[in-house]
């Protein structure tokens, strides 16, 4: 199947050019704005946090809320090891093969994750009010 | 010895050894014709798949996955992109899987075969509709086949953990897809012309 140059010799093409050129930019502007309108709405739901913590979930399940002033070394499940430094969390180690998590950023107050497929471990920043009264917290 | 015979069936014009029925009533020239479409089409489908795989290769020798997990450069769509333009989307479903079975085994594990499966499948999908509408340049289709390929992956993700924090990755990855398909989508718009010369008929349906 010839696709692109099914419906249109050579002749043709030019004068479909500048409409698939004004397309392709509508396209491209539209997946950014849909981009763009996401990570605001994450990044207005995260300034509006009175007490950021940091959240380690296992699969599903809530593994522990922890305080992101304290400079602490949290070991989750004998798979991964998480290090708080200054108010930032960072993967320090994980026993998966692809490292992705450990090459991650640090997270900050200011939100973002980091995950760990492999081992389902997920670091990620809440608003420690708003979680307490969820049932999982009593799996931490 | 399985290619020889099919060599031999073609040249020799012998209707009783060939078992394609249909093939066997056309007269001899045209099966012959047909037949090296065939081979030409098969030769450049390996082609292109081991393009693919190589491209996988020289991709996971970049590091470039800092910050933000699952952003890569999508060089393979090069190859992806090409086979999709020359022949559609079965034959570009077939070069996918793969090469992201081979990629799987050869650096990732069942992991990246399970993200990349979903990713590009997702990618060929989206980018076999957007040519078909016949509304968009190449790049338009590459950068929307970028996103395409990180979402795949993102719902997987989703899948595996429903906890994981879409919000957060969605905006990155398709932000990131955006742009390096739009970077693979000026390279492919670049040496398309090239490869369909080079094909010449073999690029017609078959």
């Amino acid at each position: 199947m010839n696709l692109m140059s099914k419906n249109h010799p050579d002749g043709k093409q030019y004068s479909l050019a500048g409409i698939r050129r004004r397309n392709s930019l509508l396209l491209i502007a539209g997946i950014l704005a849909a981009a763009a309108v996401m990570f605001a709405v994450y990044t207005v739901r995260m300034s509006g946090m009175d007490n950021p913590k940091l959240e380690i979930l296992v699969g599903s399940r809530r593994y522990g809320v922890y305080d992101l002033d304290r400079d602490q070394i949290i070991t989750i499940n004998h798979t991964n090891v998480c290090e708080i430094r200054d108010g930032k969390v960072s993967m320090i180690r994980a026993d998966c093969p692809d490292q992705i998590c450990v090459k991650s950023a640090p997270i900050d107050r200011h939100g973002g994750t980091i995950v760990c497929m492999p081992n389902k471990v997920i670091l990620r920043i809440t608003d420690a009010d708003g979680g307490e009264d969820t049932p999982d917290a009593v799996a931490g | 010895m399985k290619m020889n015979r099919h060599q031999d069936t073609g040249r020799s014009r012998c209707p009783e050894e060939n078992t394609d029925r249909k093939t066997a009533r056309k007269s001899p020239d045209v099966r012959t014709e047909k037949n090296r479409g065939t081979a030409q089409k098969t030769a450049y489908l390996g082609l292109l798949t081991g393009l693919a795989i190589v491209l996988g290769y020289v991709e996971s020798l970049i590091p470039f996955d800092f910050a933000v997990p699952g952003i890569r450069l999508g060089l393979c769509n090069v190859a992806i992109l090409i086979v999709l333009n020359l022949y559609g989307w079965r034959e570009a479903c077939v070069v996918t899987v793969i090469r992201v079975i081979v990629i799987g085994f050869l650096f990732g594990n069942m992991f990246s075969i399970a993200y990349g499966m979903a990713g590009s499948l997702l990618s060929v999908l989206v980018m076999t509709l957007l040519i078909r509408t016949d509304r968009f340049t190449l790049t338009g289709v590459s950068a929307a086949g970028g996103t395409a390929h990180n979402i795949g992956q993102i719902l997987v993700a989703y899948a595996v953990a429903p906890s994981f924090p879409l919000f957060w990755y969605l905006p990155v990855l398709m932000t990131a897809g955006v742009v390096t398909g739009i970077l693979i989508g000026i390279t492919v718009s670049a040496i398309l012309p090239a490869v369909r010369k080079a094909a010449g008929r073999s690029a017609r349906p078959l």
